[in-house]
């Protein structure tokens, strides 16, 4: 440290900052920037009534519906088991828990694609998991609880891929604790139940929130586990990203781009609610050190 | 369990063995609907209709072109979005300089764009109706529904990793030992390959592991950009996709368990680094901004 700073000058000991940061720059707008603001160029050509007939046409509005509705159960689901699995994975001990921990990140691994084939086949009428809720009949009809095909299956593929967030971001906070919190909630006469409630849990909030909003983020924007297992109808188990990718097939590129600039516009929102969150929790957790 | 962990268990109110085993039961049924139940009924598709049909499968000419092409595509992307992340790590790890935390988000956006609209995005470039549609027309050259697309979508999914794991560690490691070395005399690749490489080589590995399992296994992005020509733009993902959809279903998941295998060696692998390396840890494929990972 003392190398780098005499007086008030700065010298750089280190070379390749302008390589380094050009090359950055240069690589970052050619692949990410330049291709992205084509997606807001492309959509200024339209006019106001055009980009609204779009982005609020019916159909539209029913994916919104379903791909919101849809990731934020999925999203729900996975805080609640999320937390019960890092619970169980960073306080108990098992066997086998080394290799649950590896499983958790399975759903990131695997490629989409084979998540929608296996899960599709599965939840059929005809599969493993999908015969226990119902059955055809010989006259073909089908009895009971549909999942694939219907806007439960949906549901199920986007609760798959976002199963490992909620575990990945409470997980290292779990760890973190001080169990001397406990220890005195304890001593002052605390129950178990109550130093879960208003001694850990208060902890784990942000992390919790912050996982929360990322498996919601990466469910609105996911395709390939859904596009199988989803029938793809209009008004019915269609959601954003199936929708703009059937505008895509049509060569409908305005539409599609008009729907691709709302989906941009909220999952923008989303990392910056998620930048807030983490903000927060590395201050709650400064403060808890303190 | 870690040992200060050990010592003070004893200390600590615990749950109730009911609870706990509750708990434990819980967590391991939810794991096992949604993980494992999937994992063996692929393998278990894919031999339904035996071995024989399975290795035909895979020794089909069509097959054999979707993981000549996946190869290509994850062999560009992933040593380009390499180069990258050490160059971005260097940049922000060991100088200072205004707008870094802006670059850091604007690093991490691909991963919050749906994989649709990142193949979208070529498409408004280089599609036929596209910026530079006409003028690539006219010289001829393919790039929407031909292999370029391909691998520019693979780069822009796959973009972040290797930056986003090294960006941390090498701001972690801070810059006294690289400026020992220039002190002492070795030049800027010197000190880069002796010094700074050593230190970052299980993160290194580390983000190239994840960026390949994401390389080989994209789907959305690529779907766009493909156009489907079997045998020419066609990948593992989007064979898997034309097989199943053309009810060859024992096909769809026997080309599916090669993917599912490279996942579980990708796991396993990562599993290894992060044994190797305890800095790195978990949270790999999560994407909390790094901005903030990194304290």
């Amino acid at each position: 440290m003392p190398t780098r700073q005499t007086g008030a000058k700065k010298i750089r000991v280190l070379p390749g900052f302008k390589l380094t940061l050009g090359f950055t720059l240069f690589y970052l707008g050619l692949i990410v920037l330049i291709p992205l603001m084509s997606v807001f160029i492309k959509t200024s050509t339209l006019s106001w009534a055009q980009f609204s007939q779009t982005v609020f046409s019916p159909q539209a509005l029913a994916a919104y519906r379903l791909s919101f509705g849809a990731s934020f159960f999925a999203a729900l689901i996975n805080a609640v088991f999320g937390l019960i699995v890092a619970w169980v994975l960073v306080r108990y001990s098992f066997f086998g828990k080394k290799f649950v921990d590896a499983l958790v990140d399975l759903p990131f691994a695997l490629p989409t694609a084979v998540a929608g084939i296996t899960l599709a086949t599965l939840y059929a009428p005809n599969g493993w998991i999908g015969h226990f809720f119902g059955s055809v009949d010989k006259s073909g009809h089908f009895h009971g609880l549909q999942i694939s095909y219907t806007q439960l299956g949906v549901f199920v593929a986007l609760t798959f891929i976002g199963l490992p967030f909620i575990v990945r971001t409470v997980q290292p906070v779990l760890e973190d604790f001080d169990p001397e919190l406990e220890d005195a909630a304890a001593s002052l006469g605390a129950s178990r139940w109550q130093i879960f409630w208003r001694v850990i849990f208060p902890t784990l909030t942000p992390a919790l929130l912050t996982g929360f909003a990322l498996a919601f983020a990466r469910a609105l924007g996911e395709y390939g586990s859904v596009v199988f297992i989803s029938s793809n109808i209009p008004m019915k188990t269609q959601i954003v990203p199936l929708l703009i990718m059937s505008e895509l097939d049509g060569f409908q590129y305005a539409k599609a781009t008009a729907l691709a600039v709302v989906m941009l516009v909220v999952s923008f929102l989303l990392l910056l609610a998620v930048n807030v969150l983490q903000w927060w929790s590395n201050r709650y957790n400064t403060n808890n050190l303190a | 369990m870690t040992a200060a962990e050990k010592v003070n268990a004893p200390h600590r109110m615990a749950e109730p063995p009911l609870v706990r085993r509750l708990l434990i039961g819980i967590a391991l049924g939810f794991m096992a609907l949604f993980l494992v139940i999937p994992l063996v009924s692929v393998f278990a598709e894919a031999l339904k209709q035996g071995f024989g049909f399975y290795f035909q499968t895979l020794r089909d000419p069509l097959t054999l072109s979707a993981i000549k092409l996946t190869l290509i595509a994850a062999g560009i992307s992933v040593p380009l979005n390499c180069i990258f992340g050490v160059a971005a790590a260097w940049a922000i790890a060991k100088f200072d300089f205004r707008g870094k935390n802006i670059l850091l988000t604007l690093i991490d956006l691909p991963f919050s764009i749906s994989p649709v609209i990142s193949g979208l995005i070529y498409v408004l470039i280089f599609g036929a109706q596209g910026w530079f549609g006409p003028w690539l027309q006219d010289h001829n050259i393919k790039i929407i529904f031909a292999v370029p697309g391909i691998v520019l979508a693979t780069i822009f999914v796959t973009f972040p990793f290797v930056a986003r794991e090294l960006i941390p560690l090498m701001q972690a490691q801070g810059r006294n030992e690289e400026e020992a070395a220039r002190v002492l005399g070795a030049s800027g690749w010197q000190t880069f390959w002796r010094v700074t490489i050593p230190n970052i080589k299980w993160g290194l590995l580390y983000g190239v592991i994840l960026c390949n399992a994401r390389a080989m296994g994209e789907f959305g992005a690529v779907s766009v950009v493909s156009g489907h020509i079997q045998g020419q733009t066609n990948t593992i993902p989007l064979h898997v996709q034309i097989l199943y959809e053309s009810n060859n279903f024992a096909g769809a998941f026997a080309v599916a368990s090669l993917l599912t295998f490279l996942a579980l060696v990708t796991l396993v692998l990562k599993t290894w680094v992060e044994y190797k390396n305890t800095a790195l840890r978990g949270t790999a494929f999560t994407p909390v901004p790094i901005a903030k990972k990194a304290v």
